[in-house]
């Protein structure tokens, strides 16, 4: 009758799928991350203090806040999410996690794969949950929060996946902070003007359907090319140190 | 035609070659740019609406249009990098890039000179003008990660992988950008749109285009050369070389 038990522990040759592979690596990220939690609120921090700079800066105004709210919360999303990114590979590569996930059998740019999606939860996604709170205070209207979020939603995964690139380039570099800036913040102009321009185009009335979807093929693009660039660079930083 | 690309993978072979062709670039190069600079700027019609301020065209035009295609040079060398790791695309990229940035910064330089007389103000955001100020940022991004990595080689082939990330978004930055500007600004100036430009204009533009890519042409060559002198510093062929120059 026992003819169905099955051994609990698996041979340690068996090979892990890629499927399971990537998941592991996902929910390794999140759980390492949830164990650090201040890294996980910096960037929130950041993104909210960098919002509350503009009414003090430049005029805290219902018309101004009004027409540039948008413009505000996507340029602070953006910065948060670049000063997050060191994050991405910096305590994998220093603890050599690094050289084990290269060396792993399943394609590296998979795993790469589920490393940023595990970026983007820990750091886009509470930006989105959080944007329609400062949408409100920058006075947007309910209609425009709601295309905002959506914009954030679909455009802070092309945030982390570019930013992946970026971070895989300046690994173990002095300054690669200031450099990963530079390097990245060229490639953020096309998701930042459209993130901006969605929004705009709703609150004059406009149909914002088309807008959408060419985020969503940015996405769709930056899903597909991105961990391919990144498992690249990150071979070749990992051969250079 | 293989020997030819083994060849080229030598920086002694190219070392010789570029000695022997520069003095002509050069001569060539000078020539075609004075004679288009010449003409252009004494002798071609007046713009029956800018006058004579948009003589500038025949140093703007030929530094906009070598900034652009040098990156997409630099990007097709990265392409040999990272495929048949030849030392001389390294050299390449290495020595171009900081003439491109130089470029971009005069066409954007001369730009904002047209700019004043033509628009009345020093700088528009319009997406020509936009789109080149990112090509400096991509530029500039490339000159930054090729200095901050000690390593040659791994610094030419992590230099490699931006640029083809770069050359991937150029497209969609200056489709972006253009839609931007519609967007949010309503033709408030605009380039003076003339009705197809006479020969005696776009004549010597295109010397001074052809004698600008000429003289490029030759500055890569004397910047590789200096380049592969320090990489190859080691090697028998550079003492004895120097050891010749000196004696």
């Amino acid at each position: 009758m026992n003819a169905e038990v099955r051994p609990v522990i698996k041979p340690a040759t068996a090979s892990v799928g890629t499927l399971a592979a990537m998941l592991a690596v996902f929910s390794r990220d999140v759980r390492v991350a949830f164990r650090q939690r201040q890294d996980l609120l910096n960037p929130l921090l950041f993104f909210i203090m960098v919002v509350t700079l503009f009414p003090l800066g430049v005029s805290p105004e219902v018309a101004f806040l009004k027409q540039s709210g948008a413009g505000i919360l996507w340029v602070a999303a953006l910065l948060s999410v670049l000063l997050s990114l060191d994050h991405l590979f910096r305590h994998d590569f220093d603890d050599g996690t690094l050289e084990q996930l290269i060396l792993q059998p399943q394609p590296l740019f998979l795993l790469i794969l589920a490393k940023t999606a595990a970026h983007w939860v820990l750091t886009g996604l509470p930006l989105v949950l959080l944007a329609p709170v400062l949408g409100v205070m920058v006075h947007l209207d309910g209609n425009s929060i709601a295309i905002l979020c959506l914009t954030l939603l679909i455009g802070t995964p092309v945030l982390s996946l570019v930013g992946a690139i970026g971070a895989a380039l300046t690994l173990g570099l002095r300054s690669a902070g200031v450099l990963l800036s530079l390097l990245i913040i060229p490639l953020y102009i096309p998701v930042l003007i459209f993130g901006t321009g969605t929004v705009a185009a709703a609150a004059e009335g406009a149909p914002v359907a088309g807008y959408v979807a060419l985020m969503g093929a940015f996405l769709m693009l930056a899903v597909t090319l991105a961990p391919f660039a990144a498992a690249a660079a990150l071979r070749i930083s990992l051969s250079n140190s | 035609m293989w020997q030819f690309f083994h060849k080229l993978g030598s920086p002694k072979w190219f070392f010789g070659i570029a000695t022997r062709f520069m003095p002509w670039l050069l001569a060539a190069g000078l020539l075609l740019l004075a004679a288009g600079i010449v003409w252009g700027l004494g002798f071609a019609p007046k713009d029956y609406l800018q006058g004579n301020s948009y003589r500038i065209i025949f140093i703007h035009v030929p530094t906009a249009f070598i900034a652009q295609s040098i990156y997409i040079m630099m990007a097709s060398a990265a392409v040999v990098t990272l495929v048949w790791r030849m030392k001389l695309a390294d050299v390449f990229v290495k020595a171009i890039a900081p003439v491109g940035l130089v470029l971009t910064f005069l066409s954007l330089f001369t730009g904002a000179v047209w700019g004043k007389p033509t628009w009345g103000t020093w700088w528009v955001w319009d997406a020509r003008l936009t789109s080149m100020l990112i090509l400096l940022f991509l530029y500039g991004g490339a000159i930054a990660l090729d200095r901050a990595i000690a390593d040659e080689k791994s610094a030419a082939r992590a230099v490699a992988v931006l640029l083809l990330v770069g050359v991937v978004n150029i497209p969609i930055i200056q489709y972006s950008v253009e839609w931007w500007n519609t967007l949010h600004q309503p033709s408030t100036f605009k380039l003076t749109e003339k009705p197809s430009m006479p020969a005696e204009m776009w004549v010597p533009l295109l010397l001074s285009v052809l004698g600008l890519y000429l003289l490029f042409g030759w500055l890569a060559c004397l910047r590789m050369k200096t380049e592969i002198l320090i990489r190859e510093q080691k090697t028998r062929w550079v003492k004895e070389l120097v050891l010749a120059g000196r004696g």
